[in-house]
């Protein structure tokens, strides 16, 4: 895949191109008939474990919690020798000093939720001032939520205007924006509001919160990864993807990287552009990396539930 | 912000090209040394005493030998199928009819995995293909015209339908299977009797499928399933006790049929060749679309009649399609056919592989610019790579002439006036397609392109219910859906 570089200008985002729903449906579901084994699979779920940012987002998350799903990230299956570690850690801002501490120089990212997650029902001072107190708590990574009221309204300059202060606030934290795919309903809506993200400074455009369903669903996550392959071709800017809620089976996820692989290539296929959102697909990888290694699979009880 | 002091990510090949491989196993697949006549109920030595190799495409490895019928095998054919005519198919209630159609289709949709291996096997077609498109079609062609088979006089109000008498069939290799279902089924539901000659270089899902025939207690002579090349052909054309030839293949072999028939009381529906027009306005989902292209000329290594082997894209947006059209062929996986995540197959024989290289050195030698797939082809079987021609014009022979493989003939257009125009000017006319999202634009160009099948943003898309064949060298008459029916009665 080759880009222009060229003088990037903002586009009209009512004109952002259209989605056939049919076509882009049946497009997603021929990913689903790749056949992945032996060492394509391995790679495959090596990678997929890799780029997990393994989240808790409860009201009921404690410091303890938070300790705890740290320790896991760092140590997913002491087990299996040589495994890699998930990305990063996705919590809310008031346990982002908690989890920074906990992961020290394990590599592994601290990505706190930011601007009044999940709804977003907030003033634009306290966004802001939601994002910095992450970021000064030392969070690597922010996720907002666009105003998808604002969205539907059809209020597209306040949306942009709202990701590129809180992108400004981020510093140089990167920053998924969070469209809630299931709440924009349309391919239209989700392809114009990738657009209004990577335009206005998005470094990652992310489908979900988890707090809504559908969650992620390889359609939308193709519209979106569409979306970064036409703002390459225009910018030369890579985009990175974050599909999140919903995909907790590693024979789902690999899908996904079928899907990625065959939609952005090579340069996109490791966890600096490509993140899964998930709590609960880390144990399912790791029973199918044991099978794998074995030829036999061992029940959930010998998998650690943090 | 504190800095990582490890770096944690990851890089492992996942896919480069190509992925591990994920063959089909072959174990479902029975396949005899040698296969002899379907004449009669039973397997019968030809008369003519010869036989032929049937190979695979993909390894040039014989599969069988196939029996070779001469006129004298086709003329026993013939009366046994007039003889089962007479006397049973004829006179048996309707909807005793449609019981053994019911019952050809349920035992095809089990032995669904096997029909796939060997189409594959004998075709050369992607094992995804075989195992999700033609194999569950063909079932689904018998079961829909197993339905009509006590409803005729519904089908046709105030209208006496009769059946014509002994069909002769003539299918072609690119799908070998679907082809046979998509002719006996409705003559079978409209109470004729059937002679099928299956093309020479894919007789086996044909003779599997007389397996099934014998398994389902159909009564002999019903369906006749003899095999040979041109001549057995010819010999079922010329036959004098034939009351109705059906023919799909090139455009022509049609013309000699027609020629042979001429003067004949025989009823005739020819279904031959194409070159489709496959429209992209500057208003479509051109993700869509691009993959509209991608399905519309490489599905069945482009071996399809109907497929989009000319592309008009609207100026105002070529570039764009043409980036994405050549980002995408660079995902296509090219390679064995058994292998399930095979996107482009191998060629079905080395006569059709010659004749698609004889093309690309035409468009080549007209100074065309050319763009290939990076893919590497196996060293043994019959491939060809993806390839496009761009910058060509109405005047080229690789636009007016069919190639049948995965050779696409790039065109630009400015209105839709002007791709009307084109899109009409040739002598073929079965199929067409229009990728735009304004309604009114593909109502307009569905009332104007002259093409017998028009898809509106889709390709390649087919089902029992809807009727298909073409206008000018295309051919005439419809089969499927009710337009089928009509074919093989006396209204």
């Amino acid at each position: 895949m080759t880009a222009e570089k060229k003088i990037v200008t903002v586009p009209d985002f009512r004109y952002s191109p259209h989605i056939d729903h049919v076509g882009v449906e049946e497009r997603a579901s021929r990913f689903t008939k790749r056949s992945i084994k032996a060492e394509s699979k391995l790679n495959g779920l090596k990678l997929t474990l890799n780029m997990i940012d393994l989240t808790t987002l409860e009201g009921k998350d404690t410091d303890g919690k938070v300790k705890q799903l740290c320790y896991k990230a760092r140590h997913l299956h002491d087990a299996y020798p040589g495994l890699p570690t998930v990305a990063a850690i996705c919590v809310y801002p008031s346990m982002v000093s908690v989890a920074k501490k906990a992961l020290g120089n394990s590599g592994i990212n601290v990505a706190s939720v930011a601007t009044a997650f999940p709804s977003g029902q907030a003033s634009r001072d306290v966004k802001i001032r939601d994002v910095k107190y992450a970021v000064n708590n030392g969070a690597d990574e922010i996720d907002m939520v666009i105003s998808r009221g604002r969205f539907l309204q059809g209020d597209y300059n306040f949306v942009f205007d709202e990701i590129a202060v809180v992108k400004e606030a981020c510093g140089a934290a990167r920053l998924k924006v969070i469209l809630e795919t299931g709440e924009l309903v349309t391919y239209d809506n989700v392809r114009k509001a990738s657009d209004i993200a990577m335009y206005a400074g998005a470094d990652f455009i992310k489908t979900s919160t988890g707090k809504i369903t559908p969650a992620a669903t390889m359609p939308v996550t193709l519209v979106m990864l569409e979306a970064i392959r036409d703002f390459y071709y225009k910018t030369g800017k890579m985009i990175a993807m974050k599909p999140a809620g919903g995909i907790s089976k590693s024979k789902l996820a690999l899908h996904y990287l079928v899907m990625l692989q065959e939609t952005l290539g090579e340069a996109w296929m490791n966890n600096h552009w490509f993140r899964f959102g998930a709590s609960s697909l880390a144990n399912d990888v790791l029973m199918q990396l044991e099978k794998e290694r074995t030829g036999v699979y061992q029940s959930a009880n010998y998998f650690s539930v943090d | 912000m504190a800095k990582a002091t490890k770096n944690n990510t990851l890089k492992l090949k996942f896919d480069t090209l190509k992925y591990a491989p994920a063959p089909e196993s072959k174990s479902s697949a029975k396949i005899d040394a040698q296969y002899d006549l379907f004449i009669n109920g039973k397997f019968e030595k030809p008369l003519s005493k010869k036989y032929f190799d049937t190979i695979n495409p993909a390894t040039e490895e014989k599969l069988a030998s196939i029996a070779n019928a001469n006129a004298a095998d086709v003329d026993k054919a013939v009366k046994a199928a007039r003889n089962a005519y007479n006397n049973v198919w004829s006179k048996m209630p309707t909807k005793e009819r449609g019981k053994y159609i019911y019952r050809i289709a349920r035992m095809l949709q089990e032995r669904a995995r096997e029909f796939s291996v060997i189409e594959t096997l004998d075709g050369g077609k992607p094992i995804r293909e075989s195992r999700d498109i033609d194999i569950p079609l063909a079932a689904n062609h018998f079961f829909y015209y197993a339905g009509w088979a006590d409803k005729l006089e519904y089908a046709f109000p105030n209208k006496q339908p009769r059946s014509l008498g002994v069909a002769g069939q003539i299918i072609p290799w690119n799908f070998p299977l679907l082809m046979a279902a998509w002719k006996i089924a409705p003559a079978l539901a409209t109470g004729n009797t059937v002679v099928l000659k299956p093309a020479e270089t894919t007789s086996l899902t044909a003779l599997k499928l007389a397996e099934i025939i014998q398994e389902s207690d159909l009564p002999p002579g019903v369906v006749n399933i003899i095999t040979g090349a041109g001549a057995t052909g010819a010999a079922i054309v010329n036959h004098p006790d034939i009351n109705k030839i059906a023919f799909t293949g090139s455009t022509d072999v049609g013309k000699i049929i027609q020629r042979a028939v001429a003067g004949t009381n025989k009823k005739i529906t020819l279904e031959l060749g194409g070159k489709a027009a496959n429209i992209i306005f500057e208003d479509a989902a051109i993700d869509q679309a691009v993959e509209g292209i991608i399905n519309g000329i490489f599905f069945n290594q482009g071996h399809v009649c109907c497929a989009g082997s000319r592309l008009f894209v609207q100026e105002s947006v070529y570039k764009i399609v043409m980036q994405k059209l050549k980002d995408r062929i660079a995902t296509l996986i090219v390679g064995d056919p058994m292998d399930k995540n095979t996107d482009v197959g191998a060629i079905n024989s080395k006569q059709q592989l010659e004749t698609i290289h004889k093309y690309i050195n035409i468009g080549k030698k007209e100074g065309l610019e050319i763009f290939e797939s990076n893919c590497v082809l196996p060293r043994k079987g019959f491939f060809c790579k993806p390839t496009l021609f761009t910058n060509v014009a109405q005047s080229s022979r690789i636009v007016q002439e069919e190639i049948f493989g995965p050779v696409l003939a790039i065109q630009t257009f400015r209105t839709d006036d002007e791709v009307i125009e084109k899109a009409n000017n040739t002598a073929f006319g079965l199929s067409a397609g229009v990728w735009t999202d304004k309604g009114s634009k593909v109502f307009n160009l569905t009332s104007k392109l002259r093409a017998g099948v028009i898809w509106a943003n889709t390709y390649n898309k087919f089902d029992p219910t809807s009727p298909f064949g073409g206008y000018k060298e295309s051919g005439f008459g419809r089969e499927g859906g009710l337009h089928g029916l009509g074919a093989y009665l006396k209204l």
